[in-house]
């Protein structure tokens, strides 16, 4: 086994495969792994993590392994493409490969953050070049010839003068026995000379999509399975007193029906009663006849009217906790021109993946063996051990492609239910959620309010901003993804700003939503902005630039205001920003914002209707997540999935809570968008040099803020609130 | 009860509950998995087959419905993936996490064979009942005038 220093945060390994051929390994720093709530931690430091596997085995065939779930974000087909173009093979001969879950063998695997792109750019190119430097230093060594005069093409070494020329396939064994050149010093391809990266590439899985193959966790088969359905109290932490298990294993098809005593962690164990049967309808059929008695408990008396009193109340309190506080912000809004004084508001949301949540557990010769659409399965590992007081490492688990994440798979509660019931049945056991299930037992996106105060010059310019945050937690911590900090946007931006928060006691399980807190906050900050531009009598486009150019004085932004501006002004140009003058009833609307790395701002152009019916008409993107777009399709998929996404939140989506649980039980309640709603979305890339940045996220946030905005432009009613479908937009 | 259908032009028979939907007849008895569950009151569209030649939601079909039935599935849809529209799906990129998408394609499969040239109406119309989480809406639409050129070119 040969190794060689990628850079200072990572080096590669290179063995042999027993049969002949070669396996190349990568072995990876990086930060930002999410913890076992799924809250990515944006500074931690993992240790070397192995990111690529690469085998080439003497009939020509290049493996590469996923060694991250795939959930829709693309990667399983993206990071190949990284390694393939670099080590010059066709993409056509590459055929990828699911990893295991398998901490001591891959680190860490997640899929989260929109981290894989900044983490793999440089490190996967690396690993390719190696590779193709160690078949040439082959196929030199086989004909006894200068390296320097071998080259490749499309998986050959190639030999000019002799016409000499052997497959990666032939070299692989010889290649195997070589020491590796020094992976930080590795020519890279000249960008220009790309094949592969760059190009636009399908998807690998979609052969397998279209024909209906069994790709994701809920098709997972196992010799003599059963099915689970299991009914947690609908009051979120409320417990099992009684059930009539005893009738319930009479059903037919029902197996075994029993009740889980479960703990109090809410991404735990919880308590409930199991219900296993030979087929899922058995199970659910069942259920109907299930009477439990539950101790509520104290979530019970919540609600979202309660929640709603106690952020007015804490709202005309003094605040609990200062985040930030630059400047002097009440003498500024003292001797501001004009100012500002509203209140934002938007709700819980759920993820409503498509594919409810599941997981199938046989526990067999000693070791709980797992298959799961988990985002995070190595956190799962762990719960799995601690709750079933199991040794983590006879456990098992199988990463399935997942039908959507959006950060709903960071959790793994169904996991820890699929591997306890399987272990009470005696049986292999597919645990499945049904879609009320999945809507009420979600860990949703917080629901939060702001008391804004703003206030803008006699020239229209931005001089106060002061926001009074209302969360949710407990004490003074925020619940899961639930918080702000004093970098986010505006800090830094504005000289005389002051953030403060107070939080409601709440006990509904929250957690990270695609974009997590930015889909929210940009909703705020963006509409507020909007208005204080209004105000100030300055177009918001203006308004916006002229913020981004007078950095504050106190600790700077983390955002890089020059890229924004560049996106900001980009979008204002593709989308023909203040050309048009509109009639009432039509508007654009602009927002920007700055997340996981990306710069992403958004103009909507809506129509509303007399009566008050929203239709938008085109969204126009400016993104920039530096010099290289590796895969067009996937990115741009990516792109309109998360504007549509939006939308799609801002206009109907909605988790009401009524006495400590989830009003909304289906689709017909929790409305998502259709295809007669979806409308055209220009995505356009701003190219600047530097490192490539991860898209499955940054691209949601402006969306919403533009929206409203825009009905603004064509209404004149300031949307404060979300989501739209509870407002009379109707006008005159 | 018996049951006895064409499942992608073979005949099957089934014993199992008169209430059980197809859905579950396909996914846990006949180990079909193609066809999705997502939402078992027929609001998003994971479930649809053709019964015969018609678009219907399985998760609302009850199995003693099915006696004498002719039912395909995405397994069926083309023998092995060249259906125009499965054709176009991988070329176009259409998936995103690709749960919707047997349902998507069953739904379009329908729309192309009363409507050979859709209008993006007839395709709003059609395609209503299918949601796709990822939104992946744009490439839909455009899958289903590029099969419908592909087709109306044979």
């Amino acid at each position: 086994m040969q190794t060689s220093q990628l850079d200072r945060r990572a080096f590669l390994k290179v063995s042999a495969i027993a049969g002949g051929g070669i396996m190349l390994s990568a072995f990876v720093d990086f930060d930002g792994a999410p913890d076992a709530n799924g809250v990515l931690l944006n500074n931690a430091r993992a240790d070397f993590t192995p990111n690529a596997f690469i085998r080439i085995t003497p009939d020509g065939k290049v493996t590469i392994i996923a060694k991250n779930p795939e959930v829709g974000q693309g990667i399983k087909t993206m990071l190949p493409m990284i390694i393939a173009d670099e080590l010059d093979v066709p993409w056509s001969s590459v055929i990828v490969e699911q990893a295991m879950s398998d901490q001591a063998k891959y680190g860490q695997q997640f899929a989260g953050g929109s981290t894989a792109t900044p983490q793999n750019w440089d490190p996967l190119r690396r690993a390719g070049a190696v590779g193709r430097q160690m078949m040439i230093a082959a196929a030199a060594q086989k004909w006894s010839v200068p390296a320097a005069e071998v080259t490749t093409d499309a998986g050959v070494a190639l030999h000019k003068a002799s016409g000499k020329r052997a497959t990666y396939g032939e070299l692989a064994s010889i290649a195997a026995t070589l020491t590796p050149p020094d992976a930080a010093k590795v020519p890279l391809k000249d960008p220009k000379d790309y094949k592969i990266i760059g190009k636009f590439t399908a998807g690998v899985d979609n052969k397998a999509i279209v024909t209906g193959k069994p790709l994701f966790g809920i098709d997972v088969m196992v010799p003599g399975m059963l099915h689970a359905v299991f009914e947690k109290c609908p009051v979120f932490g409320g417990k099992v007193v009684t059930a009539n298990v005893d009738e319930l294993a009479k059903e037919p098809g029902v197996k075994k029906a029993f009740i889980v005593a479960g703990g109090t962690n809410l991404s735990g164990l919880l308590s409930g009663v199991a219900i296993v049967a030979d087929t899922w309808w058995a199970a659910q059929s069942a259920r109907k006849k299930l009477k439990v008695t539950w101790d509520e408990g104290a979530t019970a008396q919540q609600s979202t009217v309660s929640f709603a009193a106690k952020a007015k109340e804490l709202m005309a309190a003094p605040p609990l906790k200062m985040l930030r506080n630059e400047g002097d912000v009440d003498a500024a809004l003292a001797r501001s021109a004009k100012t500002v004084d509203a209140v934002y508001e938007y709700p819980f949301i759920s993820h409503a993946t498509l594919e409810p949540q599941n997981s199938t557990a046989h526990f067999h010769d000693g070791r709980m063996e797992i298959w799961s659409p988990s985002q995070n399965p190595q956190p799962g590992r762990q719960l799995v051990a601690t709750t079933l007081g199991i040794d983590a490492s006879t456990i098992d688990i199988h990463m399935t492609r997942g039908g959507g994440g959006f950060g709903r798979r960071l959790s793994n509660d169904y996991m820890v239910e699929a591997a306890w019931i399987a272990r009470e049945a005696g049986a292999p056991v597919k645990l499945l959620w049904s879609r009320e299930d999945d809507l009420r037992h979600d860990f949703y996106r917080c629901a939060g309010h702001h008391h804004l105060k703003g206030g803008v010059d006699a020239k229209g310019n931005l001089t106060a901003w002061k926001d009074h945050f209302i969360s949710y937690g407990t004490g003074e911590a925020f619940s899961s993804s639930a918080g702000m900090g004093p970098n986010d946007f505006p800090g830094g931006l504005v000289n005389d700003y002051n953030l403060s928060y107070s939080i409601i006691p709440s006990g509904i399980p929250t957690g990270p939503l695609r974009a997590p807190s930015s889909n929210a906050l940009a909703f705020v900050m963006h509409s507020f902005i909007d208005e204080l531009a209004v105000a100030g009598g300055v177009d918001p486009l203006a308004f916006r630039m002229q913020m981004l150019s007078s950095v504050g004085t106190g600790a700077k932004s983390t955002m890089d205001v020059e890229r924004m501006r560049g996106v900001l002004q980009m979008v204002a140009d593709k989308s023909g920003w203040g050309k048009a003058k509109l009639p009432k009833g039509r508007g654009m609307g602009i927002g920007f914002y700055f997340s996981h790395r990306g710069y992403f701002a958004e103009v909507v152009d809506v129509s509303v209707s007399k009566t008050g019916v929203v239709k938008v008409n085109q969204v126009w993107v400016a993104g920039d997540v530096g010099r290289q777009i590796i895969n067009p399709s996937g990115a741009e998929q990516q792109v309109q999935g998360a504007v549509l996404d939006g939308i799609s939140e801002a206009l109907m989506q909605e988790i009401t809570i009524e006495a400590g649980h989830t009003k909304e039980s289906n689709f017909n309640e929790y409305k998502l968008l259709r295809i007669s709603q979806a409308t055209k979305v220009e995505v356009n890339w701003r190219i600047t040099d530097n490192n490539p940045s991860g898209i499955g996220e940054p691209a949601l946030p402006p969306v919403i803020p533009a929206l409203c905005n825009a009905i603004f432009a064509a209404t004149g009613k300031r949307v404060r609130s979300l989501p739209l479908s509870k407002h009379d937009l109707s006008w005159v | 009860m018996k049951v006895s259908f064409k499942l992608n032009g073979q005949p099957k028979s089934v014993d199992v509950p008169a209430d059980m939907p197809m859905l579950w007849v396909l996914r846990d008895v006949l180990d079909m998995k193609g066809t999705k569950y997502g939402c078992g009151v027929g609001q998003c569209g994971a479930c649809s087959v053709h019964l015969g030649g018609q678009l219907r939601r399985s998760c609302q079909m009850r199995a003693s419905t099915a006696e004498g039935a002719d039912i395909t599935t995405i397994e069926g849809l083309s023998p092995d993936g060249s259906h125009p529209l499965q054709k176009v799906w991988q070329e176009l990129d259409v998936p995103q996490c690709g749960y919707c998408q047997a349902g998507q394609l069953m739904a379009a499969a329908a729309l192309l064979k009363t409507k050979p040239k859709p209008t993006d109406a007839d395709i709003d119309a059609a395609m209503e009942r299918n949601i796709c989480r990822c939104t992946t809406y744009t490439r839909i639409r455009d899958g289903i005038h590029r099969a419908a050129a592909m087709s109306n070119a044979d």
